[in-house]
């Protein structure tokens, strides 16, 4: 319990050197700019090909578990776009970004403070908290909306296409089905909680790796604790978020 | 002048150093030598600030460092260049972007001013044609070089060189250490060195002290060193065959 508590001591003092002055905004601008590509273009690939997917077995799914008279097939299309809308695409999403973004931070802060190079930055007068987390988390704040919102367009393309290929809707049942009682707030819902979820996984993981002591075993063990952690807490958030959003 | 008075670190309990009080004086190069594990580099960086101290005193000039807040602590620190036991270049960059990164964060200097000054530090330590290389393409004394060059970029008050010729064949090591010396005397800098390489103490030694299990055992000059009557400095400086029978012709 009280390393519980030092540690998250030392992470919300953490967050309180992140978010001081930049020492030259210009240079962060840039930095930022860098993250972006890196952490957000770059994951564009693997959100698009695992929403495919899920949005396609989503529907196959719905429609095998659905196969009444009484329920109109449209009902397929529906189902699957509020599933997507409302947890797949923010969560899962979330998740694999945990995996992929999370492990890629942990290491590259870890592999720096093992290697002095954070205390290189330290030593030249240079907060290295904000220097190295503050982009990051600015990256993944601002582009994470744009991956879910690829997420839930795909998702539904994908649902569309394994529908239609499967013979278990028509290309008109499903288009009027994604379409039937949309409610706009369910996008604002998905959106506030993958903010929620992008400093969740940014700022966890970056403090997993800016206190790894040791050498590559630490740095390797930071990275399978910053998937870990920032995984349990995006899926903790999620019950917190649907609870304070949905109710 | 770096002046350290009564100097105590321990790290969960175990005492690493223990009251240490020394004067480094600037304009010369000044040496902390001992067996690996002595304490060396805690003091270095102890003094520089990455490890706070249990207790004691670390003045530059008339500041008392380790009382000064985080920001009058960076004004300080952008007077300092460090170049680190394994060199901490900046994987992400360029030697010229290692280089230049002081430069874009501390100064207003214009994009080609800023080039200028980096090609000046990287001929300084004879780095040539290398801007466009990265760190994992240079050779271990070239990454020292490189370090180096960074780190007088902005032509700081105070040199740290944490074991600059650790992991280098003789020669670049010797290369290393006289760019230390010269550097040092060239802009007057305040050079605190770590070593236990016994060449770089007969070579660019001025003020030495010499620091065993976390305590200060001896200080001095590299003439007095030979003739110490300090039996653990007498065994360290002597370890090695060579150096024996040099004390026994010199006797």
């Amino acid at each position: 319990m009280l390393r519980f508590l030092t540690q998250l001591g030392q992470y919300f003092i953490l967050l309180k050197k992140v978010f001081s002055k930049p020492e030259k905004p210009v240079i962060y601008y840039k930095q930022t700019m860098h993250e972006l590509v890196y952490l957000g273009l770059n994951s564009v690939g693997i959100i698009t090909i695992i929403s495919f997917f899920m949005g396609a077995v989503i529907t196959l799914q719905t429609a095998y578990n659905t196969e009444n008279p009484i329920y109109p097939t449209y009902l397929i299309g529906l189902g699957c776009r509020d599933s997507i809308l409302l947890e797949f695409s923010s969560t899962i999403t979330a998740l694999i970004l945990a995996g992929k973004v999370g492990s890629n931070i942990a290491s590259e802060i870890g592999t720096m403070r093992v290697t002095e190079q954070i205390d290189a930055l330290e030593i030249m007068g240079v907060n290295s908290a904000s220097y190295l987390i503050l982009p990051k988390i600015i990256a993944t704040l601002l582009f994470n909306p744009f991956l879910t919102l690829i997420s839930i367009s795909v998702g539904i393309f994908g649902g569309w296409i394994a529908g239609t290929s499967a013979g278990v809707i028509s290309s008109e049942d499903y288009v009027y089905g994604i379409q039937y009682a949309f409610i706009p707030y369910y996008v604002t819902y998905a959106i506030i909680k993958t903010l929620f979820f992008a400093f969740i996984i940014t700022s966890v993981s970056a403090f997993q790796g800016y206190f790894v002591e040791g050498g590559s075993l630490e740095v390797g063990r930071a990275s399978t604790k910053a998937v870990v952690y920032s995984s349990i807490l995006v899926l903790l958030f999620n019950v917190i978020l649907t609870q304070l959003l949905l109710s | 002048m770096i002046r350290i008075k009564n100097l105590n670190k321990s790290f969960n309990g175990t005492q690493v150093l223990s009251n240490i009080s020394v004067d480094f004086e600037p304009g010369k190069t000044n040496l902390i030598i001992g067996r690996s594990g002595s304490g060396k580099t805690v003091l270095l960086k102890s003094i520089v600030g990455l490890h706070d101290i249990d207790s004691g005193e670390i003045w530059y000039d008339e500041l008392l460092f380790n009382k000064l807040d985080f920001n009058e602590m960076k004004e300080i620190r952008k007077e300092i260049g460090m170049l680190f036991q394994g060199s901490a270049l900046f994987d992400s960059l360029s030697v010229e972007q290692n280089v230049k990164f002081p430069l874009d964060m501390f100064t207003a200097k214009s994009e080609g001013e800023k080039l200028d000054r980096v090609n000046f530090c990287l001929n300084r330590v004879n780095i040539i044609n290398a801007n466009k290389l990265f760190p994992s393409e240079l050779s271990g004394g070239m990454k020292k070089r490189v370090a180096i060059a960074r780190a007088i970029s902005l032509n700081p008050k105070y040199l740290f060189c944490d074991e600059p010729n650790s992991g280098l064949d003789p020669l670049t090591a010797i290369l290393i250490d006289e760019l230390i010396k010269e550097l040092t005397e060239e802009y007057s800098m305040t050079t605190i060195v770590n070593t236990h390489d016994m060449n770089s103490v007969m070579e660019i030694g001025e003020k030495i002290v010499f620091i065993s299990e976390g305590k200060k055992c001896w200080e001095g000059s590299k003439h007095e060193i030979l003739d110490s009557d300090c039996k653990i400095l007498n065994d360290f400086v002597f370890a090695n065959a060579l150096a024996k029978q040099l004390k026994s012709s010199s006797k």
